[in-house]
């Protein structure tokens, strides 16, 4: 049985738990230092390739969506060491319930870059086949996937299993009912659940003080689960505390809340323009506290990263950047008919008739295949 | 080859985007992503990363443009066969047709070379607004900034945008805004912070629009081309009163429950009555015509039936009802349509309205109508026999409840006296909202106007 005492969410704690400084500098913590001990340079390198990646995910998705090739897309930009150093704490067993900007968590399971693009491109429901990566399809209801990962993870203990779920979340889902029920129900049933909330200051242009007035932290420890506050943009501190509410988990310790305090540095999706309702001072003072140039300067200066690592890590940017634009560009758009294809798992009468009606319909345009004559009377 | 980029659905559903500013000429090699210019939504102004590396052939739209979405804005020469990334490439072509056709040789030859002659399409985009024009600094100012403290910073490798230099408003007053054709940096916004508010818009354009017409000009640098012009279309930008009339139009239809009611009457009473009218003194060198009999009859009914002389105050949850008649005339002017009113019509005889009526129709017809005139009206009246017209189904003039319009009179068979004969018939229409007027107001009101304008001694009893 793991010892819990690391659990410093009392209410008015809001102290926030570091690692590596923005300016690259690694600082002890107690709290944190015995789950990131086995991190050494050569993995910090590896996490610091993956940020770099999943950023340049990032910037060629949003220039997609300007080019017409994606309907959407929901910038991660500023967020990618709370989702690489979240995901590289978890083992393949482990079920993640994302919401819809965890995408670089998606990348970091082995979700295929094109799959991912489909959804935003609107040619799929989802991108990957959730149980083959484990982990759900992307949530766009705010905080629901809290309420799946807390029954899943319910189910674990059930079947006597040892992995978690992991649902994330964003500051703005904490005010959702959803959360509070799923917390209620985690710290009930002793759930093996990781609630990580990415608190990145904006639920869209909502600011975090105007819906907490205390840490979001601080709110766990009232359902009976032990929290940590964490730098948010430090990779390593986010693994570590990833790798406690995991250890928790693991052990018969119950659910455990994370809330990594980050910046989302782009706009909420592409649709939006944040600069009508928050000041560029703010974003200035967070591009200060840049969680890629950290690690790049901690790896610089222990000698880590030199030249040819970086041009190794550009390249592996670089190659992914060229896949997933091949991958979004040449995807075909689904038939039509395709649309029927998941609704239900099994027949369904008035979903016949409606793929049946609709079949007849399209076959009723010029140039459609043959065979359709019955149709052609009643469309003409 | 040629490669294009259509603008994109920028954001979720919209249609269409203005485009801000180019950061490439026709000339310049541009490389992959790189950020070709600013477009502005409804909803963002964003930066445009370049689809293709090549070099720019041709940019369609100037600054200030409103492009719909599916256009093509800019064209590039690209190395070798491009890639469909401006586009959406079709699905997979149909390798069946070619299963179909086999055996036949010669045909089969034929489709195998389809792919090549559409891998090269042929279109060279139309340089619309786009010359010799040197300028490049011609691209519109940033606006006025309104808050924030430190300079607008470009983006790193991140690609995001920093823009905080534009006058505080929301989304939907900016396009009341640009709809209005008023640019949001020539205000002075009242609410929070400065934010510019709704009503800040309003009482802007009802200050400046109607008037000179400075203001609801469009800025110059939102209108550097004027009508663009080919073979079969003529497009014209949007402006002016034109513009702020249709806005008019439109909150009107779309906020006011309109009922139309009409009443065919036989005028022939009224009509020698005016013939008496031209022969006397008083009224020598006035023109007197139904349009002045009808607006004494408005006058007299409205005393009658007050509902119809009253207004909706929605943002006070108050109907306001008007001792007084300023009655507006709608009129087709050089400009567009204007419905001047006369102030405190109710106060004036038949030869008042007569002079007041022939001056407002001079002054408008000339562009002269000041503001004061275009503001305040209480009802209206439109003219549509003037045209040979009957009947509509005219819409209030914003903010009124009612309005009449006049249809053409003509010598029709007509009972009259148990006979038929042919006698000046004429119809009405009216409109009323009908928050304000119930059917049975409205009718009656119709009712008393046309008994009046079929027999005007019938002004005496009702006057």
């Amino acid at each position: 049985m793991l010892d819990t005492s690391a659990n410093t969410g009392s209410p008015t704690d809001s102290v926030i738990h570091q690692l590596i400084t923005a300016t690259g500098t690694r600082v002890p913590d107690e709290v944190l230092a015995p789950f990131a001990a086995g991190v050494d340079n050569e993995q910090l390198l590896k996490l610091y390739q993956d940020m770099v990646v999943i950023r340049r995910i990032d910037f060629e998705a949003t220039a997609l969506q300007r080019q017409g090739q994606l309907a959407l897309w929901p910038p991660m930009l500023g967020q990618e060491a709370a989702q690489i150093g979240s995901v590289r704490a978890l083992v393949a067993e482990d079920f993640i319930f994302p919401t819809y900007r965890e995408n670089g968590v998606a990348y970091c399971r082995g979700a295929n870059l094109t799959g991912i693009m489909s959804t935003w491109r609107g040619s799929a429901n989802t991108g990957w086949d959730p149980h083959e990566i484990n982990m759900a399809t992307p949530q766009i209801i705010i905080g629901a996937q809290t309420l799946h990962a807390t029954g899943y993870a319910m189910g674990l203990t059930m079947e006597g299993k040892e992995s978690l779920a992991i649902a994330y979340l964003g500051d703005g889902a904490t005010s959702q009912g959803d959360v509070h029920e799923a917390m209620v129900f985690a710290a009930s049933f002793q759930a093996p659940v990781i609630f990580f909330c990415q608190n990145n200051h904006w639920a869209i242009s909502e600011p975090v003080g105007l819906q907490a007035h205390v840490p979001l932290a601080g709110r766990a420890p009232g359902y009976g689960i032990p929290s940590l506050r964490v730098d948010g943009n430090d990779v390593l501190a986010v693994l570590a505390a990833t790798q406690w509410a995991a250890a928790r988990a693991r052990s018969g310790g119950g659910p455990s809340f994370i809330e990594a305090v980050t910046y989302r540095m782009g706009p909420h999706t592409t649709a939006d323009d944040p600069t009508r309702y928050r000041e560029t001072s703010e974003l200035e003072e967070w591009r200060g506290k840049d969680p890629i140039a950290r690690v790049r300067a901690l790896l610089t200066n222990n000698g880590t990263l030199d030249a040819g690592a970086e041009a190794e890590v550009a390249a592996k940017a670089d190659a992914v950047a060229a896949e997933l634009r091949a991958g979004c560009i040449g995807m075909p758009d689904p038939e039509p008919m395709t649309l029927f294809d998941n609704v239900y798992t099994g027949e369904h009468a008035i979903l016949d008739r409606q793929r049946d009606h609709y079949s007849r319909y399209l076959g009723g345009f010029a140039g459609a295949p043959a065979g359709n004559s019955s149709a052609e009377g009643k469309l003409s | 080859m040629i490669a294009e980029f259509k603008l994109p659905d920028l954001g979720e559903g919209l249609t269409e985007s203005e485009i801000v500013s180019w950061h490439v000429a026709v000339g310049d090699t541009v490389t992959l992503n790189q950020v070709l210019g600013e477009v502005e939504t409804a909803k963002a102004v964003v930066e445009l990363p370049s689809p293709y590396a090549g070099v720019v052939t041709a940019i369609t739209h100037e600054p200030g443009t409103m492009v719909e979405v599916g256009e093509v804005i800019i064209a590039f020469d690209v190395a070798g066969p491009a890639i469909g990334a401006g586009e959406r490439r079709d699905r997979a072509p149909g390798a069946a047709s070619g299963a179909g056709e086999a055996g036949g040789g010669p045909i089969a030859t034929g489709a195998g070379a389809e792919p090549d002659a559409a891998a090269a399409p042929k279109r060279v985009p139309t340089l619309v607004g786009y010359g010799a024009d040197p300028e490049s600094s011609k691209r519109p100012t940033r606006r006025a900034r309104v808050f924030g403290t430190a300079a607008a910073v470009t983006a790193g490798a991140s690609g995001a945008r920093v823009q905080g230099d534009r006058p505080r408003s929301t989304p939907p007053v900016r396009k009341l805004a640009r709809d209005l054709g008023i640019e949001l940096a020539s205000l002075v916004g009242s609410g929070e912070r400065g934010l510019i508010t709704r009503e800040d818009v309003l009482a802007f354009a009802g200050d400046h629009a109607n008037g000179s017409g400075a203001a609801v000009e469009a800025p110059a640098s939102y209108t550097p081309q004027g009508g663009i012009t080919d073979a079969r279309e003529v497009r014209t930008p949007i402006k002016g009163v034109r513009k702020f009339m249709a806005a008019a139009m439109v909150e009107s239809a779309f906020t006011a429950p309109h009922v139309t009611e009409f009443l065919t009457i036989d005028v022939t009473a009224g009509m020698d009555f005016l013939d008496k009218l031209r022969g006397l003194k008083e009224f020598a060198g006035l023109k007197v015509t139904p349009l002045t009999l009808a607006a004494k009859a408005v006058s007299l009914a409205v005393a009658r039936h007050s509902a119809l002389n009253t207004h909706w105050d929605a943002a006070n949850q108050e109907v306001v009802a008007y001792n007084y008649l300023n009655l507006g005339i709608a009129a087709a002017t050089p400009r567009g349509l204007l419905v001047p009113n006369i102030k405190d019509a109710h106060e004036l005889g038949l030869r008042g309205l007569a002079v007041a009526l022939g001056e407002l129709a001079e002054t408008a017809r000339a562009g002269k109508t000041p503001p004061a005139d275009l503001a305040g009206g209480t009802f209206s009246v439109t003219n549509i026999g003037v045209f040979g017209i009957d009947a509509g189904t005219p819409i209030l003039n914003p903010g009124e409840a009612g309005i009449l319009a006049l249809g053409a009179v003509r010598r029709t068979p007509w009972e009259y006296q148990g006979e038929i004969a042919l006698r000046q018939v004429m119809t009405l229409s009216l409109s009323f909202d009908h928050r304000l007027v119930d059917g049975a107001q409205g009718s009656r009101f119709l009712a008393d106007v046309g008994a009046m304008m079929a027999d005007p001694a019938m002004g005496l009893v009702m006057g």
